[in-house]
């Protein structure tokens, strides 16, 4: 079926009509209760409208998927999905002792954690600024906790720096800082930001300055205990004899710009790092699994699609059973949100017009590998006291995270070993087989934490590329990619929509698939009540 | 690898299973922790010969038999493929990727993907003799 060209104000119309659709009134409403934010998240939606029993079959069980079934289903909608997996959630997904998956290639894995004990192999954490997630986690009652982003006394790690000793980021940060904060005030004073800074600001520079990087009233960034505050102490301060602090040395500004340390720092700053960051209870999965427990009655797992077709009644979608494969079945709906990863859909028989399949075939989808580590103790917490957070390195590996749950407890711990992605490594990592995978994570994080080699206990690997359902860990767009073929992937193309992370402009975050759903189904509900 | 005795036993189950599963005279010494691959350090891709680069990067979805995998969407066999037959294609497919394939050509310089489209081209029952040189490569790139 040829896709009718959409122009971009009759999109944005659509939109707008959607977005609107509960109320301006409601819409102040919301906004005054700083509901609509950084996100683009307006609220819960509201489908007015009577769509006369109309039937939307959705294929894939991820967050995109579940979020469309929830909200049509209420607006009255009938509603069904397709899901190849045999548990709902898709990337939304939490490994656990016990649990086993196998990845293409055939190698099986299984998970041999202790209770209690998970890894995130997907999204690991929530931006406090993805208000959708946040939302629907709310309303389907999903405890949340912190995750810890930034975590002072994390390492920070450069092979061929400081003779390979990792760097507690306190002491990268607070030097940094308090070295360039003291440049800035040698400036100053030197009359050479006078054009730049006006006399009565640079009064108040100083003393920003000598504020933000600890600096003495020389204005210097010493071994002393102003510094040490920011940086901590050689010796911390006590009680009793013997208890006064002993500052520690700072490193040389030469030698962190040299060490490339610095280039970490940027992973407490960006946006969507900052605090605070969530995390479910008791692992990532949780969300699927609440969104399961409202929708799941619709679910048909263990359905691969073969084929999408439409015409102008409605859509036909072939599938297989994988647990009865010998004849491909079909399931008809007058509409179809197909959240099917771009890897998988670029390559089935989907009826839609050019401009819709060559954006289909467009998005290549980035590699990643994420390896779980249990370990008998916790040696982070109980000999380097570092809870929760992430050090970073630049192995292979790149990250070491510690769980931001169950802290300073006796027994057994599991942290993410590895986390790559989109370099030759997450590549590398990909095409080596499982226990492979683990085996290096562990030779590499001893560079770190010298009590792996004692302490490791076992692991998993997954490499996304090697997942059945993805093909990958998430639409890669270029801006190139993204200029010529976002809008035509996003638009309904007759009676077929898309939905996904891959339909958003925060690839990779759940909060992109869900926000993409909904902006979807808005505009399919639109048309579904025009007709 | 170190020789570390803590990590064996865990592995054992696994490695097992990874080892039944590959071409065992053509690529047993891949498999082995002990015999672990080069790692690259930085945003290219450090291998530089075809079966390095192979093993690598292409054997992560072609799978080391070079026969693909099947799942929710297929990884295409390489063996015997007939789109491998004009040399310009693959060339291309590796430069620019193609639907589920990445795009390598940042991560390869004309030589690296010269070789590995080369060893492609005479593996795993191909038998091109018209080799693909750099310059072939530097034509395709965008």
């Amino acid at each position: 079926m040829p896709s009718k060209p959409v122009t971009v104000s009759r999109r944005d119309l659509l939109s707008l009509i959607g977005a609107v659709s509960g109320s301006a009134a409601m819409y102040h409403a919301m906004t005054s209760l700083g509901f609509a934010s950084d996100s683009g998240y307006k609220g819960p939606i509201k489908l007015e409208g009577d769509p006369k029993g109309a039937s939307v079959l959705i294929l894939g069980a991820g967050l995109a998927g579940m979020t469309a079934a929830l909200e049509l289903r209420k607006a009255g909608y009938q509603v069904r999905i397709l899901e190849f997996n045999s548990r709902p959630g898709g990337r939304n997904w939490t490994l656990r002792g016990g649990d086993s998956f196998t990845e293409l290639g055939g190698a099986t894995q299984t998970c041999e954690f202790e209770q209690g004990l998970y890894l995130n192999p997907g999204p690991w954490r929530i931006p406090y600024h993805h208000r959708a997630l946040l939302d629907y986690c709310r309303r389907l009652n999903v405890a949340l906790e912190p995750f810890i982003q930034l975590n002072h006394n994390a390492l920070l790690h450069a092979t061929k720096a400081f003779g390979g000793v990792p760097q507690r980021i306190r002491d990268i940060k607070a030097d940094f800082q308090g070295e360039v904060s003291e440049l800035l005030a040698k400036a100053t004073q030197q009359g050479k930001l006078d054009e730049a800074v006006s006399r009565e600001d640079r009064e108040i520079l100083m003393q920003a300055l000598r504020s933000w990087g600890a600096l003495d009233r020389n204005y210097a960034y010493k071994a002393n205990l102003i510094s040490a505050e920011y940086r901590g102490y050689a010796k911390n301060p006590g009680g009793g004899l013997g208890a006064a602090p002993v500052p520690g040395e700072p490193i040389a500004l030469s030698d962190i710009l040299k060490s490339q340390l610095w280039r970490y720092l940027q992973n407490f700053a960006r946006h969507q790092f900052q605090t605070t960051m969530f995390q479910p209870v008791g692992g990532m999965d949780m969300i699927g699994k609440a969104f399961a427990k409202e929708v799941g009655d619709v679910i048909r797992y263990d359905a691969k699609v073969t084929g999408i077709q439409q015409d102008d009644h409605g859509v036909t979608v072939t599938f297989t059973d994988l647990k009865a494969p010998a004849a491909p079945q079909q399931a008809k709906a007058d509409w179809c949100v197909c959240t099917i990863p771009l890897p998988i859909l670029s390559q089935l028989p989907v009826d839609v017009g050019a401009p819709m399949k060559t954006a289909i075939d467009a998005v290549p989808y980035s590699a990643s590998v994420k390896i779980g580590l249990q370990f008998k103790r916790r040696f982070w917490e109980e000999d380097e006291a570092i809870y929760g957070g992430i050090s970073y390195t630049d192995l292979p590996i790149r990250q070491i995270a510690y769980p931001n749950t169950g802290f300073n407890r006796a027994g057994k711990g599991v942290l993410l070993g590895a986390y790559l992605f989109e370099s030759p490594n997450a590549y590398e990592f990909t095409a080596m087989p499982p226990a492979e995978r683990v085996a290096r994570a562990v030779e590499f994080g001893a560079s770190l934490h010298p009590q792996y080699t004692a302490e490791f206990d076992n692991g998993v690997a997954v490499a996304w590329h090697r997942m059945p359902f993805t093909l990958g860990c998430a639409g890669e767009w270029t801006d190139k990619a993204r200029a010529e073929h976002y809008d035509n992937l996003c638009q309904i193309d007759g009676r077929i929509v898309l939905a996904g992370e891959h339909a958003s402009y925060i690839p990779a975050w759940q909060e992109g698939a869900i926000l993409s759903s909904l902006d979807a189904i808005t505009r399919l509900h639109a048309r579904v009540v025009k007709a | 690898m170190r020789g570390n005795s803590n990590l064996r036993p865990a592995f054992a189950v696994v490695v097992s299973v990874a080892l039944s599963l590959l071409s065992f005279a053509a690529h047993a010494q891949t498999a082995a922790p002990s015999a672990s691959p080069p790692l690259s350090t930085g945003f290219r891709f450090s291998e530089q010969s075809g079966e390095e680069l192979f093993v690598n990067v292409c054997r992560g979805c072609h799978m080391a038999d070079g026969r693909g995998a099947t799942g929710a969407g297929i990884y295409p066999s390489l063996a015997g493929n007939k789109n491998l037959e004009a040399g310009g294609y693959p060339v291309a497919v590796v430069v620019n990727g193609q639907r589920g394939m990445p795009a390598f050509g940042a991560m390869m310089s004309d030589d690296q993907v010269a070789a590995v489209v080369n060893y492609l081209r005479t593996h795993f029952g191909n038998d091109y003799k018209d080799a693909v040189t750099a310059e072939d490569v530097k034509t395709v790139r965008q």
